[in-house]
């Protein structure tokens, strides 16, 4: 719950608000992007998820090093995408 | 140590290392909290107390929400939960957490229906599904999380999603860095700012703390890096007679936060008379309740909930170990009695919470080694 975990913008959804597809550990999901209005987003930028919602913009560098530890904390991660996996925010209107 | 760039980043620590004992003073003790579970983890899981002199102590604070919920409020939960008309949703972590009449996993399997989600949106979805029914979401954690709550409350509020309700427990960190401040117990010389919070609250509501206390903060990121930079810039503002709030995160935590989810937050939720922390007891205008206008989203309006203050189990000494006052493994029960596997305080369940966190990563054997010596 307290993960950030980072995904990689690959849509900005244009039929659902505050929605964009994001890759996260390589599969696509649905994130919620609306805490982050102030930033102009697009294809190609990286951002922190918390809990769906995606809580600040970060660089490439960032993410790769945030994606090493993360995947190097073991069960925490794991339990974390699995629960991700198991959401379908997709399917939010 | 277990760097991912192990030999980069161990020269590095080395580097740090050397430096920070070289800002120690002779016959001074130094003692900084933390009051973040990522960065309890990091701390254990790395062994970075191996790579500060022995003069130098990280102790941990009120930093993991799931172990600060007192379990009089489980059991309130867990009272909503029971309501023939409630389907309860909640984060995995709050599944195993003990109240006074058990945990989640319990009452599921006592009839309740208690599902785990992924995100407060999987709720509205599951509303959506029920109609007959109302989900109430446990809403829970710090700043890092009451955005998403909120923004799912306006969601339900513009679709006109009236089965949806949460229970509100969101808890600010201020007023429990206040609590320590205002504690006797335990004397600090500064503080590693919480990273994802930070995100959030930004910088700025720090400076009390350097302003009206004399301390240091330093708000770090998650890496083992991370976090000894932040201890050498702590020890250097010490050492230069400063007491400053800085930004070693400045990668993602913007000085002043995030202004849209502090805005969503303001919009919901406002702040609670007081509320009672696991460790800390009743703290003023700790927490957050849901507004008057939203009061159709909030299920402590909607139903009665006890409310019955549950204390502690008397072996469980959480509370001096979220204070700091007390190590994990200086618990009675630490190992023995309280394992991961069964917990009987909140700081042994989350995998965040300080007990888990040496647990698992063997580190107590070493504290207890260090502080033997010590004696």
């Amino acid at each position: 719950m307290c993960l950030g975990i980072p995904g990689e913008i690959v849509e900005i959804m244009t039929d659902r608000d505050d929605f964009a597809m994001v890759s996260v550990a390589g599969v696509k999901r649905a994130v919620n992007i609306g805490l982050l209005d102030d930033e102009e987003l697009a294809p190609g930028d990286w951002i922190l998820i918390h809990v769906g919602f995606a809580l600040s913009k970060i660089d490439e560098e960032e993410a790769t090093h945030a994606i090493k530890m993360l995947e190097g904390m073991g069960q925490a991660y794991t339990d974390e995408l699995i629960a991700m996996a198991n959401s379908d925010l997709g399917a939010e209107r | 140590m277990r760097f991912v760039d192990e030999f980069r980043d161990a020269e590095k620590a080395r580097m740090l290392s050397a430096r920070i004992a070289g800002l120690c003073e002779p016959g001074r003790r130094y003692t900084f909290m933390e009051v973040c579970g990522g960065h309890t983890h990091t701390i254990y899981k790395h062994g970075l107390e191996d790579y500060l002199p022995e003069t130098v102590s990280l102790v941990h604070g009120p930093g993991c929400p799931v172990c600060v919920i007192p379990m009089g409020r489980l059991d309130d939960a867990i009272a909503l939960a029971e309501q023939p008309d409630v389907i309860m949703t909640t984060f995995g972590d709050m599944m195993r957490v003990p109240g006074g009449r058990g945990s989640f996993y319990d009452a599921n399997a006592g009839g309740a229906d208690i599902r785990m989600v992924y995100s407060p949106l999987d709720s509205l979805r599951i509303a959506r599904a029920n109609p007959d029914k109302r989900v109430v979401f446990m809403a829970i954690g710090f700043e890092t999380t009451a955005p998403s709550t909120a923004m799912t409350v306006l969601r339900a509020a513009a679709e006109g999603l009236d089965n949806f309700a949460i229970f509100c427990n969101h808890v600010t960190i201020i007023p429990a860095i206040k609590a320590i401040l205002d504690s006797p117990d335990l004397r600090l010389d500064g503080f590693i700012g919480p990273g994802h919070v930070s995100t959030v609250i930004g910088c700025r509501p720090y400076e009390f703390i350097a302003r009206d206390h004399g301390k240091p903060l330093v708000c770090a990121g998650f890496e083992p890096l991370d976090i000894l930079q932040s201890v050498y810039m702590l020890m250097l503002q010490l050492h230069e007679g400063r007491a400053e709030v800085e930004n070693q995160y400045a990668r993602v935590v913007p000085w002043d936060g995030n202004p849209k989810a502090l805005k969503v937050i303001a919009e919901t939720m406002e702040l609670r008379p007081y509320f009672e922390w696991r460790g800390l007891g009743f703290i003023s205008q700790s927490a957050l309740q849901v507004r008057e206008k939203y009061a159709r989203f909030d299920a402590e309006r909607l139903y009665a909930v006890p409310g019955v203050r549950v204390a502690d189990p008397k072996a469980c000494q959480c509370g001096e170990v979220l204070k700091g006052v007390l190590r994990p493994w200086e618990c009675k029960v630490f190992g023995t009695a309280c394992t991961p596997e069964t917990p009987i305080g909140t700081c042994m369940v989350s995998s965040e919470g300080a007990c888990a966190a040496y647990y698992n990563f063997g580190r107590f054997t070493r504290e207890r080694v260090k502080e033997a010596t010590r004696s």
